[in-house]
């Protein structure tokens, strides 16, 4: 029912509209205002942004820089008003939608890396010294794609390019060998 | 359901309860506070204690430390500090402070007892735990806003703007909640008994928090 046409319904609501102004009257009216259930949903969001931030941060860790700091709203703890909660969930969305680009932008850098690499192969002269490491690509190790002449000088001359493949680094296990020998040894 | 959980761990007596204010615990369903009472003095840690924190520290890893926040207890305590207002990053949960100081100095250091005992409980279990000289509480622990004018043990009276969350007793707000205790609180040099109280907040199951109070009391008690 719209009330339209219903002389009776308008002047109810014209009778209605000063309470509608006064905050204390609106249980009174039935519209029932609880600030305390808008803040446990705002607490709930904060809950899940927070766990999908940890999760982004997590992910992203040591392939890409991912904003996950917001400044405290309170210098001592307390129950945050409904304003400062929606600021604390309006930040955390903004770190998580910042996060969530920071890592669709490093992954397309990763894939451009990626078709690098296999353009570097089938064609290293056309990529002279090019160098691409295992990082660049996302992937764990330090090991690297260079694109390097055969024999030095002569290669350059030549034109005899060819990408060299890093092994990476020495194993730890490997390097604790060697010590063990050293030791055996002296 | 605590005590019987208690019981079954043979503990006499069980874990106390306390309370928390009834606004408070509208607003956080499932904050709570435990603690129990150990006669014990502060002191150097045996070397029983020494050697389990070196095979923590074994066990500790910086990986794990990146993801200790996706893990449910630490985010339960990060998602509560952004609820109070508190930047989890920078005043960090009990267990990733723990955690960073083990990556900072290679190892988790022996502080003596009952820190000891706290950490090996707080790095195991991921709830948040402290200690409070037994013999100064009044009654009941609980969890309560500040009362206008009222400050902490050794601080300016009044220092508390009202509604900051405190650990209190029965007659005085004793620490900040997940902050510093108030002066003569602590455990000091004199203290002989001990309480050991954990924060529970929404996500932190009993069993855990049960379970880190048993840990750091049984460490405590071996010692």
């Amino acid at each position: 029912m719209d009330g339209r046409g219903d002389s009776g319904v308008s002047l109810t609501t014209l009778l209605e509209m000063p309470a509608l102004l006064r905050h204390e009257e609106f249980t009174g009216l039935g519209v029932g205002i609880d600030e305390r259930q808008a803040r446990l949903e705002l607490r709930r969001q904060i809950g899940r942004l927070e766990a999908e931030l940890a999760s982004l941060f997590g992910e992203a860790f040591g392939h890409a820089e991912v904003p996950h700091r917001i400044g405290p709203v309170a210098v001592a703890p307390r129950v945050l008003d409904l304003g400062e909660l929606e600021a604390v969930r309006d930040c955390l969305a903004e770190r998580v939608a910042e996060a969530r680009g920071a890592l669709v932008e490093r992954q397309r850098v990763e894939d451009e890396n990626r078709e690098l690499v296999e353009k570097m192969l089938a064609a290293p002269q056309d990529f002279k010294w090019v160098r691409i490491s295992r990082q660049d690509l996302g992937l764990h190790g330090c090991g690297h794609w260079h694109s390097r002449p055969r024999l030095g000088p002569i290669g350059m001359l030549m034109g005899w390019w060819r990408v060299k493949v890093s092994s990476g680094c020495p194993l730890a296990g490997r390097l604790a060998a060697v010590d063990h020998e050293a030791r055996f040894h002296s | 359901m605590a005590e019987v959980a208690a019981q079954r761990m043979g503990w006499d007596p069980p874990p106390r309860q306390g309370w928390v204010a009834p606004h408070i615990a509208s607003e956080f369903p499932g904050l709570g506070i435990a603690w129990v009472e150990i006669d014990a003095k502060p002191g150097r840690s045996p070397e029983p204690v020494r050697r389990r924190l070196r095979d923590l520290s074994d066990r500790t890893y910086g990986s794990q430390a990146i993801r200790l926040r996706e893990r449910p207890i630490p985010w339960a305590y990060r998602v509560f500090y952004r609820q109070i207002g508190l930047d989890p990053d920078r005043t960090r949960t009990p267990v990733e402070q723990l955690t960073l100081d083990r990556l900072h100095d290679g190892g988790f250091r022996s502080r003596g007892l009952p820190a000891d005992a706290l950490n090996i409980a707080i790095v195991e279990t991921g709830v948040a735990l402290r200690a409070f000289d037994a013999d100064r509480l009044a009654g009941s622990l609980c969890i309560r806003d500040s009362a206008p004018g009222e400050g902490l043990p050794g601080g300016a009276p009044g220092e508390l703007s009202g509604g900051t969350l405190t650990i209190a007793d029965e007659e005085r707000p004793i620490a900040l909640l997940f902050g510093p205790t108030g002066e003569g609180y602590a455990v000091e040099q004199a203290t002989r008994r001990i309480a050991i109280a954990s924060v529970q907040v929404k996500g932190v199951p009993q069993i855990a928090v049960e379970e880190a109070l048993w840990m750091a009391a049984a460490t405590l008690e071996s010692a």
